[in-house]
Parts: structure tokens; sequence; C-alpha cells
């Protein structure tokens, strides 16, 4: 499947979807239109970075250095990510042209 | 330390553990202008006298996400036929739940959306019940209501709601699926879901009017099909395919009291929107009793829990953690047996039955409805 985003695209969560803890369960989940999903950790990072401002290319590599980790690494996991929920529409990409 | 009186039991005695719900489906009230001959609400409709008061809701909310829900489901009926809807809405979001609104869009002006807005709306979900205004005001037994519910739509999407459409498809409008998608596209949808007709209390009335053939199920999934690959990163299409011609049932609610509860407008708990037609079951009710007691402890909600109570072909079949037997209500139905295995299935011995009487009723010449109002008096 072709990505849905590329690395000068910035990707933000759009109203109606947001990051929210589970008291409950004591864990985070992205609650959006008719869907609440659980998140791992990097799936968190990820997302907690997504301010509407940066490039995805940005938010790569403040987390290559925040995680010490090689960015063409992230860069992949990132984009993947990110592609699985614009998919879903749980991701929006601004419109930078 | 724990009663052993207070362990959960399925039907048959077997232990159960339940889980933990994720949503919940609020119908706040029964009330609603249109008539559309397949509700999912009960045939018994309960009348406005009966319905609980905002504050009431705000506890069920409170007991909800302490009990594991994230997620409210406002309907109705027309949840805008309750005046203090936003108040409903406020003390949904006090409770830190997400609030899915789902409307007709009847009913409810600007100004009030608005409010609504401020009360802290998440996603409106609007209802579709045909294309253009002669099917769409006939389906829905509403005259104007097409014209209404496109300036509706003008305002959420004015407003900067998520929008999704709620397209209800049988055999007078599952043709024009093509044209339901294209309108949720220009109306800047952010999901779409197409739901075939479940065949339940005003629907099974009404089933010579409006079972699919099996050409047209065959069609509505090649359109979308299609439509997912085209819309792909623009549309999210959940679909409801028709189940008399599937070859295995839908996994009704994920599970029987597995992941989500339904709280009708006097405050019942049911399992799910349909549990009433299981005619022997009691429900409790959320003004009596905690929901957490009535979700662990109840009857109703054990009663199908795991897999112990299935019966062959279910309890041997390799799917039966996968749909769980299929749909209670319908195997009441179908079967007259709320724990056969769904006679859609496949595997049924009730299966060449039931594809007959749809393949008859799908045949049929009527396309006059038995609309749902509520009956005069009482």
């Amino acid at each position: 499947m072709t990505p849905l985003i590329e690395a000068h695209d910035v990707p933000y969560l759009p109203r109606g979807v947001r990051l929210q803890g589970d008291r409950v369960r004591g864990i985070r989940v992205l609650q959006a239109p008719e869907r609440a999903m659980q998140l791992d950790q990097i799936g968190e990072a990820i997302l907690s970075e997504l301010d509407g401002r940066r490039s995805m290319e940005a938010i790569v590599a403040g987390l290559a250095v925040r995680y010490k980790a090689p960015a063409d690494q992230i860069a992949g996991d990132v984009r993947d990510f990110l592609s699985g929920l614009i998919e879903r529409r749980m991701v929006f990409v601004k419109d930078t042209a | 330390m724990k009663d052993l009186a207070e362990q959960p039991r399925d039907l048959d005695g077997n232990p159960v553990t339940p889980g933990l719900p994720m949503a919940m489906l609020a119908e706040v009230t029964h009330r609603c202008p249109l008539a559309c001959p397949y509700c999912s609400n009960p045939v018994e409709l309960v009348r406005a006298q009966s319905e609980i008061s905002a504050d009431d809701w705000g506890r069920v909310f409170r007991q909800a996400a302490d009990l594991g829900v994230l997620q409210v489901h406002i309907s109705g009926g027309e949840p805008g036929a309750r005046r203090d809807l936003a108040q409903i809405v406020a003390h949904a979001r006090d409770a830190g739940l997400y609030v899915n609104l789902i409307t007709s869009g009847i009913g409810i002006t600007r100004e009030r959306l608005e409010e609504l807005d401020r009360a802290g709306v998440d996603h409106v979900q609007l209802s579709l019940q045909g294309i253009r205004p002669d099917m769409a005001d006939r389906i829905s037994g509403h005259p104007g209501s097409w014209d209404k519910k496109m300036g509706f739509a003008d305002w959420v999407t004015e407003i900067g709601f998520p929008l999704t459409i709620n397209a209800v498809v049988h055999r007078q409008n599952m043709e024009r699926l093509p044209d339901m998608l294209d309108l949720a596209e220009r109306l800047g949808a952010r999901r779409i879901e197409v739901a075939t007709v479940q065949f339940h209390g005003w629907a099974d009335l009404n089933r010579a009017a409006l079972m699919p053939t099996r050409e047209q199920a065959a069609f509505a999934r090649q359109v979308v099909n299609d439509a997912r690959v085209r819309l792909r990163g623009r549309m999210v299409i959940d679909f409801v395919p028709a189940d008399h011609h599937a070859v295995y049932p839908k996994a009704c609610m994920g599970g029987w009291g597995s992941t989500g509860l339904n709280v009708g407008p006097d405050g019942t708990v049911l399992p799910c929107h349909a549990a009433q037609s299981i005619t022997w079951m009691q429900f409790e009710n959320a003004q009596q009793r905690s929901l957490s007691d009535i979700w662990h402890l109840s009857d109703s909600f054990n009663a199908f829990r795991g897999t112990s109570w299935m019966p062959e072909p279910c309890a041997s079949c390799e799917r039966k953690t996968v749909d769980f037997g299929g749909c209670r209500c319908q195997a009441m139905a179908l079967a007259g047996d709320a724990r056969a295995t769904d006679p859609v299935c496949s595997k049924s011995p009730l299966r060449a039955q039931v594809v007959a009487r749809a393949e008859e009723d799908a045949a049929a010449t009527t396309a006059d409805f038995i609309y749902r109002r509520m009956k005069k008096g009482g």
C-alpha cells in the first residue's frame, strides 16, 4: 500500500480525536468517532509529538534524539503508524502546498 | 473474599468471567419525528412520562465511566426530542466519556446544535434513509425530512463536528448506495456506516417490503469494496452486510455482555438494543441497581457469556470465539430459541429454511410499510 504521508507533510489530530488516559484499565487510548484505540508506548510517543506545526520529518528527528535511535528506522515506524491512522481518518495531514 | 453466591454464571450455571465494557448506547428517548419501518427500537416503545431525568443519566454515565466505558452513543428515538439533551451531553462529558450523537437531524435547530457543541458533543452521526426527497421522505414517513437533513448536515460541517453518515440499506434503496456514498463524500463525512437492515422488531414486521435480493446483497458488497479502494484515506466505510446471504453469522455485540451495553429511556439496561425480543429474559434497571452490579452479576448479562452455554454445532465449531454463535435475538426470532445457533449460519440445520424464506420475502412485490409509531393513548 502506498503511504498516505510524506516526510514534509504536517500531521495533526483533527477535531473529535484526542489522547486520553483510561483510568480503569490503566492505559492510554486514542478516542475518535466510534473508536477507542489502545496505544502502546511507541504510539503514544508519536502522537504526543503531533502539534499541527512540525512536519513528519521534524517529528522523526526529535524522536531519534530523544530515544537515541537511528532516524531511518524511526521514520519507517512513524510513517507506517501514521498511515494506518490516516487511513482510519484519525490523523489528518495539513495542506502545505 | 468473594461470596460464592456472587460468582457470575451463565444460564446453565457454568462460571463465567465478565470483562469490561468499552461502549454504551444511551437511548435517551423513544420519541421520534420519523417513522422508519426498520427502526431498531423495540416494538413496545417507552413513553415520555417513563423517561429518566438528565440527572439520572448523569449518574448512569458516571457509573459507566467507573466501569470502564470510554464512549457513549447518545441516541433514541430522536435524542433531539429531549429538551434537556444538552444537559445530558454535558453530564456525559463531565463523566469523562467521548460523546457520539446519533440523530436524524430533524428537530434540532442551528442554535441547539451550537448549544450541543458547547455541551461537548465530540462527533455527530446523521441518519440517511434514502437519496432525494421522494425516497427519503417516503421511507422515513416524514414529509420534508430530506431538506431538513441536508440543512442540518451543513450546520454540522460549519460548526466543525466530525460527521458520520449512517445509511440504512434494504431492497427499496440499495440500488442508490453509490449515490449515498457520493453524498457522504460531498458532505465532507469522515465516515459512512452502510448497514443492511437487521430483521428484528419493526424490520421483522416489514420483511416483505425490505428484504434485499441476493443480487442486491452482492451488489452492495461490490460497491463497498470498490469504494474502499477509491476513498482510501478520505472516507472510512463501515459495512454491515445482509447476513441472510452470508456464510457465517455476524459476531453480534462482539459477544454477549463482552464489550457493550445499552440503557433505554426508562433506565432499563440491556446487553443489546434488541434483547427484549428474548421474551423470557428479565432485565434490570439502572434506577434500582448499580450499572456495575448489573454488568457483573445480573442473569441477563451473564446468560450467554463465554462459550459453555453453546449447543452444537457451535460447541465444537472453530469459530465459536470468532462469531460467538451469532446473534441471540436472531436465534430467538428465527429458531424460537435464543440459545440456538444463529439460523443464518451455514452450519445451522435451519439455514435452508431461513434462506428460502428470505428469498420469498425478497421476491415479494409489496412496497408498503408498517411505519414505526407509538400507539395512540395509554
